[in-house]
């Protein structure tokens, strides 16, 4: 028989249990609801559409929206292939040793450092060493070192399931080890290296530390075609950094509740995008 | 050569080049903290640098002692993982142990939700909600004391509850994922010998995943070190001691609010401030790699 005390010390653990629990998806649909009501006041077209100006009389967000879009365009355009093929070499060309362990120590160690040093780094090495001062060109290099962990893992773990068959199918066949990757691999790998490039754009939407020494914070909308092609050498403040100006040395809360709800919107659309790329190429999946 | 093997040959090279952008980018960043981190040491002496508590940048006579802005990140950090740590694992065993399958998924739907919000939401709600809250406490608490420097709720204790809920995605993602590890053997041997299922899940599963939880638990550690723009926003901006209701400078936030302005030997030691963090950062990832290590080991 179990014990009164007992009974009442396993409820007593229970229940902190149920606790602990209930405290993190409360904190979670309190945040969502929260930042929704203060902000979606603030959210509509014109919102969406115009930069913030005093002589017109405006207030808007058109100008960070491009920004950040930059941003992203260039930091993924040369942090995929990097990482893919960084993915590609440790599982497919390196044999177990020196230089793997090297590799792959300097992947973790990449990922843990933290976003304000990968800031402090840009801005001494991208931005004062090789010139490019405050701008989108100095952010998006800052940002490929700092997604390259999450695209070659991501990746790497598509790889390893892509079944041994297919590979040595291939190769028998009288395929090159090129030609396999080209044509076998790497779109059976797509998933994989969808998911991880989804992540990487969540984690630039979201950074803040690593930009704001080494983007800046212009909000105004590049004009023309030209404006726009000279733009990534020019400083430009993305969601998140006008955000955080907003709320501390701007002091206007009800900008900084807008970009807030349009984060969180992007944030949830991201989650649910790589869900649902996750269960549709879920190779494991039993039917 | 044929031009097959040629482009055999390039492809490799090609892919070894990018797998090697990783090392060099770390070799990098570690030679630019030293290098850039390390004059100031010299300038202003490693004693007085690291270890005085006087903070005065841009005085007639400036003194650059980062003591308190060390202590500041040591005690919020350890402080905000021992409390993050304990509900972490707690919900991580509620995760893995008693939920259904369908509530299950809605938890780690919630839970990667929460880890993929940005910190500057964290801190627009901190400064929001927490901070009058603790200027209410603050009033209460120190209403008769006159030495006592008001900070209107920007304080130790808001950048360590922030730091707390930041970490906790973390904590939970990597101990709910070892719990789950455990092998089933192990659970229905200790239901059969008459344990009840808390203490199985006290004395059975959590010490069978202990380096799972470690290494979460160092994961927490070093995301709440490197946290910067959240705290910045919540925890004050003056250099203190780091007790609770103080307004309090850690490392991320110096740099944070002074490199912008920052000129001569002030830069510098900012740039020294990196280097400590770096090096603080560089110690976690040794210990991570250590729990792994164990974990694999076992």
């Amino acid at each position: 028989m179990i014990g009164k005390k007992r009974k009442l010390k396993d409820f007593a653990t229970r229940m902190l249990i149920y606790l602990c629990a209930t405290f993190s998806v409360v904190l979670l649909i309190g945040i969502i609801l929260y930042v929704f009501f203060k902000g979606i006041r603030s959210v509509n077209w014109s919102f969406l559409t115009s930069v913030t100006s005093v002589l017109k009389g405006t207030v808007g967000i058109a100008g960070n929206i491009v920004n950040t879009l930059i941003i992203i365009f260039i930091t993924m355009l040369i942090a995929t292939p990097i990482g893919v093929g960084s993915a590609i070499y440790l599982n497919e060309y390196a044999k177990p040793g020196k230089i793997v362990t090297a590799i792959e120590y300097a992947t973790e160690t990449l990922s843990g450092i933290p976003s304000i040093i990968f800031g402090l780094f840009g801005m001494m090495f991208f931005g004062e060493k090789l010139g490019l001062g405050y701008s989108l060109l100095t952010g998006s290099l800052t940002l490929i070192l700092m997604v390259l962990p999450l695209i070659t893992r991501n990746t790497q773990e598509a790889l390893k399931t892509v079944p041994a068959a297919y590979r040595n199918g291939a190769i028998g066949l009288g395929s090159g080890k090129w030609h396999m990757i080209r044509t076998i691999l790497i779109p059976s790998a797509m998933p994989g290296i969808i998911t991880g490039s989804i992540l990487a754009i969540g984690r630039i939407v979201g950074e803040s530390a690593a930009l704001l020494f080494t983007a800046g914070s212009a909000k105004l909308l590049p004009k023309g075609i030209e404006g726009l092609l000279n733009k990534p050498f020019q400083s430009g403040g993305t969601l998140t950094i006008q955000m955080y100006l907003s709320a501390t040395s701007e002091g206007d809360f009800d900008t900084a509740f807008g970009i807030a709800v349009v984060l969180l919107v992007i944030v949830l659309l991201i989650n649910l995008g790589t869900k649902a790329l996750t269960k549709r190429f879920d190779v494991t999946r039993k039917e | 050569m044929n031009k097959k093997a040629f482009i055999e040959k390039t492809a490799k090279i090609i892919f070894l080049i990018c797998a090697v952008v990783a090392i060099f980018a770390v070799c990098a960043i570690t030679l630019y903290m030293f290098i850039k981190g390390a004059p100031a040491l010299a300038q202003v002496g490693v004693f007085d640098l690291l270890f005085s508590s006087e903070w005065k940048p841009t005085a007639q006579t400036p003194a650059f002692g980062i003591g308190y802005i060390i202590l500041s990140s040591v005690v919020g950090t350890s402080v905000s993982v021992l409390l993050g740590v304990p509900v972490g694992l707690l919900t991580a065993v509620f995760l893995s142990e008693m939920a259904g399958k369908k509530i299950g998924d809605v938890y780690r739907s919630a839970v990667e939700l929460l880890a993929a919000i940005p910190s500057v939401i964290y801190g627009l709600i901190g400064m929001m909600i927490l901070n009058p809250w603790m200027y209410k406490i603050e009033k209460i608490i120190f209403a008769n004391d006159s030495e006592h420097s008001f900070t209107g709720g920007a304080n130790m204790l808001s950048a360590i509850i922030v730091l707390v809920i930041m970490i906790l995605p973390t904590v939970i993602s990597v101990s709910a994922s070892s719990l789950k590890a455990v092998p089933d053997s192990l659970r229905s041997a200790s239901l059969a010998l008459g344990a009840t299922k808390e203490q199985t899940i006290f004395k059975v599963v959590i010490p069978a995943a202990k380096s799972g939880i470690l290494t979460g638990a160092v994961l927490g550690i070093g995301r709440a070190l490197g946290e910067a723009m959240a705290i910045n926003m919540v925890a004050g901006g003056s250099v203190n001691i780091p007790l609770p209701f103080n307004s309090v400078r850690t490392l991320t936030t110096q740099l944070v609010s002074e490199m912008g302005y920052a000129q001569g030997l002030h830069r510098q030691v900012l740039f020294t401030v990196g280097l400590v963090l770096y090096i603080f950062i560089m110690i976690v990832n040794f210990a991570l790699l250590k729990a792994r290590k164990k974990g694999v080991a076992e």
